[in-house]
């Protein structure tokens, strides 16, 4: 048990870098250099609000039943019956970290949809209200235990379907409710560093590892006996390590070959795209599918997103950074090819986790697993496309979203920050005279001895 | 005095700073700027969608030359900076009616 305990330490602080600041990197090279700052700065801050909520409430409401599980059969568990983390042991601390890695991360992803243009004050309110009112309500229903899981059991191994459905489609949402930057999409924003881009790509890859790997659930009779602990340990994080590995491979070829096809060009833009949509892909099935699954899953991944993000610019819709291209796409291919790859001899088909008696349309199985992965499906489209439409509407009518036209136009950086992310080097950069560095340049001879008194006076 | 200016290829500034300095011209002033010619720009395409850059970053150099070496310096330059493809830029020569050495206060042709 120790070296497990040990595992879910790195895990969440893997799962914490795909957040700060892989997320925040791998969005931050897409927007344009005037914005950078902002864009990443709403990953941070949505890690810290929603990281303070979880230990208030989050953990309560979602998990808190019964502290490690939540198998009440209701639609939340009581927000106020662990508040504070009360009663929780210290020894459960990781696992609630874990978790709270999660919904941090849900929050920040839905942040690339909406780039450029909100006031952080308002994102702000928005992520606190948004994870207590659909994370972990989601969470809950999803994840085992909840109300519509005891309606629908269905899979979704480390969050498909609670993370990036759930991000994708309030993304969505958000975008539509908050409008299109100005003068998209006829001017179009170019990315301005893609290098941070596929910094950003790598990392959440990396820390993917502990995302999916980290998820797994000890079942009832290994739990018991040491030797089959071991085995469970063991077989299962093999399998979802692998499987997380090979489908985001294929997901990067199978996008690189698409737009080679589309548009003329396999693009570094394309890789970073074609890995996360991989990644996002085998999140709710790297526990449910063997090596072949793993690499249809990103395949049809990589091709089925490399197309959907294009729909935008047909429906009008400014997903800045395709959250939903990617994410909402990404993880419901992901969800409903459990569906057909799904197979009993996987590690959640021994542990009996498939609904009863289904297997996967290409190994045998009835349409009771496609059923049941597309009513998990429908629950979070439904619950987070519509409360998060009421929030994202009550905030758009109260203190608002936007920063002012101008503001967006000249660089949310500067408006909403005060900084600028890059030293260009011009004439109101440092060490050039016009601004505010000391007047000696390292080109000069050495001031005389009273020039360096003045100086300093 | 005249002051021959260069608007070239990035890549071809060595190949026309070493021209000059065998010509033995003493000092140029570059900057990096951007236009279109008869080249246009390019198109990018980032996730499918088409971004078309209008202006093509170019190299723009300044010499300043007395009246006689003019003509050798452009001619220099258009040698050094030419690869015979669409977008190699274009060189002219201005008449200077002052010049002004800052630290020595030398004027006219002594200051070239």
């Amino acid at each position: 048990m120790d070296g497990y305990y040990a595992w879910m330490i790195v895990a969440t602080a893997l799962v914490l870098m795909m957040t700060v600041p892989a997320l925040a990197l791998f969005y931050g090279g897409m927007t344009r250099s005037k914005s950078v700052l902002n864009m990443m700065m709403m990953s941070f801050v949505a890690f810290a609000a929603v990281g303070v909520v979880f230990v208030l409430w989050g953990w309560s409401e979602g998990w808190g039943a019964d502290g490690l599980g939540n198998n009440n059969g209701d639609l939340i568990a009581n927000p106020f019956s662990m508040f504070g983390l009360h009663g929780v042991s210290p020894g459960n601390y990781i696992y609630v970290l874990f978790q709270l890695t999660f919904a941090a991360i849900t929050a920040a992803l839905i942040s690339g949809a909406i780039a450029d243009r909100v006031r952080l004050s308002a994102w702000i309110v928005f992520t606190v209200l948004w994870v207590t009112l659909v994370y972990f309500p989601i969470a809950h229903n999803i994840w085992g235990g909840g109300w519509w899981y005891s309606k629908f059991p269905n899979l979704d191994y480390a969050g498909g379907t609670v993370v990036h459905i759930n991000a994708g489609v309030a993304g969505g949402v958000l975008a539509l409710i908050i409008g299109k930057r100005v003068g998209w999409p006829r001017e179009l924003t170019r990315p301005h560093n893609l290098t941070l881009t596929m910094i950003g790509a790598g990392l959440l890859w990396f820390g993917w590892y502990g995302f999916n790997v980290g998820s797994m659930v000890f079942n009832d009779s290994t739990t018991k006996a040491w030797g089959g602990f071991s085995a469970q340990f063991q077989g299962e994080m093999g399998t979802t390590f692998l499987n997380t590995t090979v489908a985001t491979m294929c997901a990067m070829l199978a996008w690189l070959l698409t737009e080679r096809i589309l548009h003329g060009k396999a693009t570094s833009l394309g890789a970073a795209s074609g890995v996360v949509a991989g990644l996002v892909a085998i999140t709710p099935s790297c526990g449910a599918v063997n090596t072949l699954g793993a690499i249809v899953v990103g395949a049809v991944a990589g091709i089925a997103c490399a197309i959907a993000v294009g729909l935008k610019y047909k429906i009008g819709l400014d997903d800045s950074l395709d959250v939903v291209g990617v994410h909402l796409v990404g993880g419901i291919i992901g969800a409903l090819l459990i569906g057909f790859v799904g197979t009993t001899s996987s590690p959640q088909g021994v542990d009996g986790l498939f609904p009863a008696g289904s297997n996967g349309l290409f190994y045998g199985g009835d349409l009771t697993l496609l059923g049941h992965q597309a009513m998990g499906v429908l629950f979070t489209l439904v619950w987070s496309g519509g409360i998060t439409a009421v929030l994202g509407l009550g905030i758009k009518y109260t203190i608002g979203w936007r920063v002012t036209r101008d503001d967006e136009m000249s660089g949310i950086d500067n408006a909403e920050h005060g900084e600028s992310a890059y030293d260009w080097g011009g004439l109101s950069a440092g060490g050039h005279g016009l601004g505010a560095a000391p007047a000696a340049t390292s080109t000069a001879p050495p001031p005389a001895a009273e020039t360096r008194e003045t100086v300093r006076a | 005095m005249k002051q021959v200016t260069a608007i070239v290829k990035p890549f071809k500034l060595d190949d026309v700073k070493v021209a000059l300095e065998v010509l033995g011209i003493q000092g140029l002033t570059v900057a990096e700027v951007q236009g279109f010619g008869r080249q246009k720009g390019h198109t990018e395409v980032y996730r499918g969608a088409e971004y078309t850059v209008d202006l093509v970053p170019k190299v723009r150099i300044d010499v300043l030359v007395s009246d006689g070496d003019a003509d050798k310096v452009v001619d220099s330059i258009v040698e050094a900076a030419r690869t015979g493809k669409i977008g190699d830029g274009k060189v002219w020569v201005t008449t200077v009616d002052t010049l002004v050495r800052v630290r020595t206060g030398e004027r006219g042709a002594d200051a070239v």
